[in-house]
């Protein structure tokens, strides 16, 4: 069998996919992006080569994507995650979708046509609102785990608003919060909310909304929350922090049928 | 991830180095000794300046080094602390930054730095912080700052205007004789226009060569075959300049050869240049074999109203005429016409934090152009001069993202 493989060095998680040439994924890891990208790359590939037992030879080709889409020697070929996501995204839905990916260091709104072809995209500006790194910040205010945060939000009873564009004044916010005894689980939904409305700000969202990456994969009330301010559904992506590599490594299965693409 | 491309220098750029060197050594070098000096806004009355018998120097070239050198990010702090706000013009908070450290571009050369002004001239058909920039050193100098106030979001040029900011430069004529010492000669001022008008002339035709495909010459290095355009005009040897120049970039025509080799894509640059990041942009977009052939930026220098025989009515359409100081609706048809004409694939906006006169993105114009022309945009953040409003890896991969959307077609 001959496979593909794609890997998304971010911000913070490099993820790798092996997928089938239909699309199915039969390998993925995950690891933190660190300091040498190659060196995190070659981890996740031999990583997951021993445990699934797949000899590199069965992998024709490969594509890389995110921050670190520069650093891994043995890619075939790079993307950007804005194609990536959006690729990976519409595999699962096949319709006019707006894919909205919230990653660790910034966002970003991508349409995509009827045909999965992009029309237009947008990255957050140059801040941290509206990002993982916000939610992480707040997290920290709170003294709490990430992996706290989403269970947490869902039992907040009462409306908080965190309005500041500035992740450092949003996180003096949450400080006045917790002064004036608000509730933390209210607090978490605030800033969950604040990530709603930055994202909300940066574009239309037109047809299905989709949503990838880590920070809804942990967090899928915070997608939810998106979908009600929208009035609509917001779907989860299957395997959403694995979007952008899922996209890269399908993008390499179609460029290796189709070479001179 | 190692440069794979290399920039194509111009022959003629060596020519243009002697031409702006004797320029700033006229200006600042022993032989300026005793002359009288105007600062002059990059888009103010410079004919009249000349006329009158004036060295011109005009500070946002000054501006434009610092940003080049990247000594900009460095200098600005400096300004901030003096009561400059870090949100206004990076070129004004860079030169008085500069200004108080002491340090410039022009040291490099041997020369003393931006030479001290007898009078500072500017036009608001830019924005208020040339005015701002030039009373910062009226005060510090002691010397006159005077000017034209220009109205900005300009529908229609029309006779209203156009008297009305020529009777504000013909206004000028007394006091900067007085400051000169030379009485007006009208047949040397119409001289000097005509002088203008030529090299306005050939500037446009060096900046249409790019409606050719392949493009022979890029944005990035129109930025800097610019210099003679902004602060030679009015003189012989910006006309002389750019006729070689343009011998050169016919001979590339002719031979077919491209800015960028193998030009796949072609964009529209809206907005300000990033001066510290120019060779970073420009061989990012050769290795996405992308050619960015067209800008309001450059074309901001073509002053086709210019008429030595309606001196002051010339000028001031002239300068009114300009992209910056129009509304929405003469921008937006603007750059219709230029998608037209330069075979546009797609238009990129770049949103200077530090200058909103000259970032049309704000306004939904990019949208709105989209539904008209078809073609997609993209925005950027980041500034002329101040670094600290750039991210490096975001802006590449924007660019990069809207180049694999081009290729999509």
């Amino acid at each position: 069998m001959e496979y593909y493989c794609g890997i998304d060095i971010g911000a913070s998680a490099a993820k790798l996919v092996v997928i089938e040439p239909s699309g199915v994924i039969v390998a993925r890891n995950i690891g933190r992006s660190g300091v040498d990208y190659a060196g995190t790359a070659e981890e996740l590939l031999s990583g997951v080569c021993a445990a699934e037992s797949l000899d590199r030879s069965q992998i024709v080709r490969s594509l890389s994507t995110g921050y670190g889409r520069d650093n891994v020697p043995w890619a075939d070929g790079k993307m950007t995650e804005i194609a990536c996501h959006g690729k990976g995204a519409y595999f699962h839905f096949h319709k006019q979708m707006t894919v909205i990916d919230i990653g660790a260091q910034d966002s970003k709104v991508i349409h995509l046509d009827q045909a999965g072809k992009r029309e237009s995209f947008k990255m957050n500006r140059k801040c941290a609102a509206g990002t993982g790194a916000f939610i992480e910040e707040i997290a920290y205010r709170l003294s709490l785990n990430v992996s706290e945060l989403n269970a947490l939000a869902q039992k907040s009873t009462k409306e908080v608003s965190i309005g500041s564009f500035c992740t450092v004044f949003a996180a003096t916010e949450v400080l006045e919060k917790i002064r004036a005894g608000v509730d933390v689980a209210d607090i978490v939904r605030g800033a969950f909310n604040s990530v709603v409305k930055r994202i909300m700000e940066m574009d239309r969202v037109d047809g299905l909304l989709v949503t990838t990456g880590g920070v809804v994969a942990h967090n899928p009330f915070l997608a939810k929350l998106l979908g009600q301010s929208l009035g609509t559904e917001a779907h989860v992506a299957p395997d959403a922090q694995y979007t952008g590599a899922f996209g890269a490594a399908l993008f390499a299965a179609e460029q290796a049928q189709k070479p001179d693409s | 991830m190692a440069q794979s491309v290399e920039l194509k220098n111009f022959a003629a750029s060596k020519k243009m180095r002697d031409v702006m060197g004797r320029y700033f050594m006229e200006l600042m070098g022993p032989e300026a000794s005793g002359k009288k000096i105007a600062w002059c806004t990059s888009v103010g009355p410079a004919e009249l300046l000349r006329a009158l018998g004036f060295e011109v120097y005009f500070p946002e070239n000054h501006g434009a080094m610092l940003g080049a050198t990247r000594m900009a990010t460095d200098l600005i702090p400096l300004a901030n602390a003096r009561g400059f706000s870090p949100e206004i013009c990076s070129y004004l908070t860079s030169d008085i930054g500069s200004y108080l450290k002491g340090e410039s571009p022009f040291n490099k050369m041997k020369l003393p730095g931006p030479p001290k002004a007898d009078v500072l001239v500017f036009n608001t058909n830019q924005c208020r912080d040339v005015k701002d920039w030039f009373g910062f050193y009226a005060r510090e100098w002691d010397v006159p700052c005077i000017g034209i106030h220009t109205p900005l979001a300009i529908s229609e040029v029309d006779d209203i205007i156009v008297e009305s900011v020529a009777r504000q430069i013909e206004s000028l004529v007394q006091p900067l004789e007085k400051i000169s010492g030379n009485k007006l000669d009208m047949d040397k001022l119409r001289e000097v226009i005509a002088l203008s008008a030529k090299c306005t002339e050939r500037w446009k035709a060096v900046l249409e060569t790019a409606a050719n495909v392949p493009s022979p010459i890029t944005f990035f290095d129109g930025t800097i075959q610019m210099g003679p355009a902004v602060v030679l005009r009015g003189t012989q040897e910006a006309i002389d300049y750019y006729d070689i120049l343009l011998a050169e970039l016919n001979q590339r025509i002719a031979d077919g050869i491209g800015a960028v080799e193998g030009e796949k894509h072609r964009i529209y640059w809206e907005g300000m240049p990033i001066w510290g990041k120019l060779k970073n942009l420009a061989l990012q977009f050769m290795e996405l074999q992308t050619a960015v052939v067209a800008s309001t930026y450059c074309n901001s220098w073509v002053f086709e109203a210019l008429d030595p025989d309606k001196p002051f009515e010339g000028m001031a359409r002239a300068y009114s005429e300009l992209y910056i100081c129009r509304s929405d609706e003469p921008k937006e048809a603007y750059m219709e016409r230029m998608i037209e004409k330069f075979k546009i694939d797609g238009v990129l906006y770049h949103n200077a934090k530090t200058c909103p006169n000259n970032s049309n993105s704000r306004y939904c114009l990019p949208s709105r152009l989209q539904t008209k022309s078809g073609k997609p945009f993209v925005i950027i953040d980041g500034d002329l001069n101040d670094l600290r409003l750039y991210s490096e890896e975001q802006t590449r991969t924007n660019i990069e993202a809207f180049v694999e959307q081009l290729s999509e077609g």
